[in-house]
């Protein structure tokens, strides 16, 4: 094989489709700035929101505990609440977000607890709404601490020690690094993210060096050049994997970064999910690696489908449906639970995701990186032959 | 673009060879709406350096699928064609890098300049960077395009834009040149340029097959002219010779009659 003319369609491609501000847009503004700043702006307006939502006195309603006043005394009593007039309508009113929650307090509340009877405090608030998880939070919080306190009591007036309600503790203990937890956290998400935004790097320029070509008409004067077809398909297959791979990579970093910021921004709190990021560089060269095959995949697909088509239209028509064939199969390797095996491992897009997940987690079980490896450069070699006997069928070629 | 092809060395090794000959050269294509279509049926013809020959029909005749079979961008459904004695089914890339193809389908590169379209093309014609260099500077000087050498292709005028698919027909200085109704959707002006183009070409040396359905042109321009209807094609001669068969005198009336006496 001739490396010459593959490399004269490469750096001509590569030329062509720098200047091509709908390329750079794709490959460079899109991954670089708008999807950071877009994890960074939605990432810090959410931690201001419920920051705000936390500093708000919530409106709750309390209905009934006319004949309990210990506890209704108490409950007025917090400064943490704004009560509003009981009201037959609580459920509508919290709906409709005018208060937080209610609080049922049931009759002969207080008499049943100096009894020691079984009774219950109904609270009721929205589920999913920020300022209402918020209030509801707090009331059942409230309630918390009065029925610990009466547990209190009751022991010590009974000379009981705490063992009689807790005879013994339970711990969890994480033995994993916290590089092994992150890798955990970041393999759910990085694979999923690379692929599509390998996918997503190479649709434009695939679409535009073969259907793009046909509709413009420099297919023809190119095919009249004495360079073999099989040539001209490796130069543009090569060009767009490059795309794609740079688009991946450029994503995967600035949304590292991005997270980073966010990480920074939320103080190192543990609860939050990428507190914990911290991922080992040689996982992530291993990662990239394996994203090569794929990208190359990818690329060869896209250029086979965008040949077949008369048009860039046609051709997107039949890019939708094959970005749902990857991403598929993409998302289902970022299922909980879901492992590699031999199987798995044979299965394109998912065994790269799931073998990712491995390695970020520190498991490098090499039978599985070969196979995975392996499969997926048989996968792009199988894509870059179709892609190349379409590239020689004329009736292909002169579609119309 | 008066002497376009001044500086190029006239072939004189190729005066007496026959560049181009086809022997029953058809071509058939399935179609689903029309089924079996036949766009060009066991179509013979040959072509000598120094001249030009013309295959004249209407729209739909079958010349550019004959000369799509020619320059190696169709395969023939059966026959042979010779290209600078290359057979154009088993030698395709041999042929491609001796013909310079232009139609009004082979379009440039928008993103590209003028210069790097044609070096380009220069390039995967496998020549040799610094045979390529002085070539590029020989031709841009000669068709007059330093003035917007480096402006992108999608900026250029339709008359900037023919010159420079000329260049890229001819930087790696081919024997045959291919013309498939080059002027189609041109000026007056520009259609004028392009055929001048095309008679310097046969002035030179080069083996010339051009295309049109435009009689003046055919009239104007071919040593040859084979008239082709319906994929066939019906007569063959010079202009004089098409006339004596005929009985008729403009080239408008000879391709009328022979279309409706022998197709």
């Amino acid at each position: 094989m001739k490396l010459h003319p593959i490399a004269i369609v490469y750096f001509k491609e590569a030329r062509d489709l720098l200047r091509d501000r709908r390329i750079l847009i794709s490959m460079i503004v899109v991954p670089l700035l708008i999807m950071p700043l877009l994890i960074v702006t939605v990432g810090s307006l959410g931690t201001k929101m419920v920051g705000k939502a936390r500093q708000e006195i919530p409106k709750v309603m309390l209905l009934g505990g006319e004949d309990s006043p210990e506890t209704t005394k108490a409950l007025r009593g917090l400064k943490t609440f704004q009560f509003v007039p009981a009201s037959a309508d609580f459920t509508n009113l919290i709906s409709e977000k005018k208060i937080g929650a209610a609080v049922e307090i049931p009759a002969g509340f207080d008499a049943a607890l100096a009894s020691g009877q079984d009774t219950t405090v109904q609270i009721y608030g929205y589920e999913g709404e920020l300022r209402s998880s918020i209030a509801a939070g707090s009331l059942e919080q409230f309630f918390r601490q009065r029925r610990d306190a009466l547990i209190q009591r009751g022991l010590a007036e009974r000379h009981l020690p705490k063992t009689v309600l807790t005879p013994f503790a339970i711990k969890q203990t994480n033995v994993a690094s916290a590089r092994k937890v992150g890798g955990n956290i970041a393999g759910m998400i990085l694979p999923y993210m690379v692929v599509l935004m390998c996918l997503t790097g190479a649709l434009y320029p695939a679409i535009d060096l073969t259907a793009g070509e046909k509709e413009r008409g420099t297919m023809e004067t190119l095919l009249c050049s004495p360079v073999c077809r099989r040539h001209l398909v490796l130069g543009k297959v090569l060009i767009v994997t490059t795309v794609s791979l740079a688009t991946g990579f450029l994503a995967v970093t600035s949304n590292g970064a991005g997270l980073l910021v966010m990480k920074s921004l939320a103080g190192g709190a543990k609860a939050a999910p990428f507190a914990a990021l911290d991922l080992d560089p040689l996982a992530l060269a291993g990662v990239c690696l394996v994203m090569v095959p794929v990208a190359a995949f990818l690329s060869a697909v896209l250029i086979a489908a965008g040949l077949y088509a008369r048009s860039t239209k046609e051709a997107n028509s039949y890019l939708q449906p094959l970005m749902i064939l990857v991403i598929l199969p993409a998302i289902a390797g970022a299922m909980p639970g879901m492992e590699i095996n031999s199987r798995l491992a044979l299965i394109p897009i998912l065994n790269v995701n799931l073998l990712s997940r491995e390695l970020l987690t520190g498991l490098w079980h090499w039978h599985y990186i070969a196979l995975v490896f392996g499969s997926t450069c048989l996968y792009a070699c199988a894509a870059i032959g179709v892609a190349i006997g379409l590239y020689q069928r004329e009736e292909v070629l002169f579609r119309n | 673009m008066q002497d376009l092809l001044v500086a190029l060395p006239p072939r004189e090794d190729d005066a007496r060879k026959q560049m181009i000959e086809t022997r029953q050269l058809t071509k058939v294509f399935q179609d689903k709406k029309r089924g079996t279509v036949t766009a060009v049926d066991r179509v013979s013809f040959s072509c000598v350096p120094g001249k030009v020959f013309g295959l004249l029909g209407v729209n739909g005749a079958g010349k550019t699928t004959c000369l799509r079979m020619l320059a190696t961008l169709l395969r023939p459904s059966s026959g042979t064609a010779l290209v600078n004695g290359f057979d154009v089914q088993r030698e395709p890339q041999k042929v491609r890098a001796g013909i310079g193809f232009l139609s009004a389908a082979t379009a440039l590169y928008g993103r590209l300049t003028a210069f790097e379209l044609v070096q380009y093309f220069g390039r995967l014609h496998g020549m040799e960077e610094e045979v390529l260099r002085a070539r590029l500077e020989e031709i841009f000087a000669l068709l007059g395009m330093n003035e917007f050498r480096d402006r992108r292709c999608d900026k250029l005028s339709t008359g900037m834009k023919q010159k420079t698919s000329i260049a890229r027909t001819l930087v790696h200085d081919p024997p045959v040149m291919i013309f498939d109704e080059p002027t189609s959707g041109l000026d007056v002006l520009t259609a004028r340029t392009v055929i001048g183009f095309i008679r310097q070409c046969g002035q030179r040396g080069k083996t010339v097959v051009f295309s049109t359905h435009v009689m003046s042109e055919a009239e104007k321009l071919c040593d040859t002219i084979a008239i082709v209807h319906g994929g066939r094609k019906l007569a063959e001669g010079t202009l004089a010779q098409l006339r004596e068969q005929t009985g008729e005198t403009s080239l408008e009336d000879v391709f009328i009659k022979t279309v409706e006496e022998k197709s």
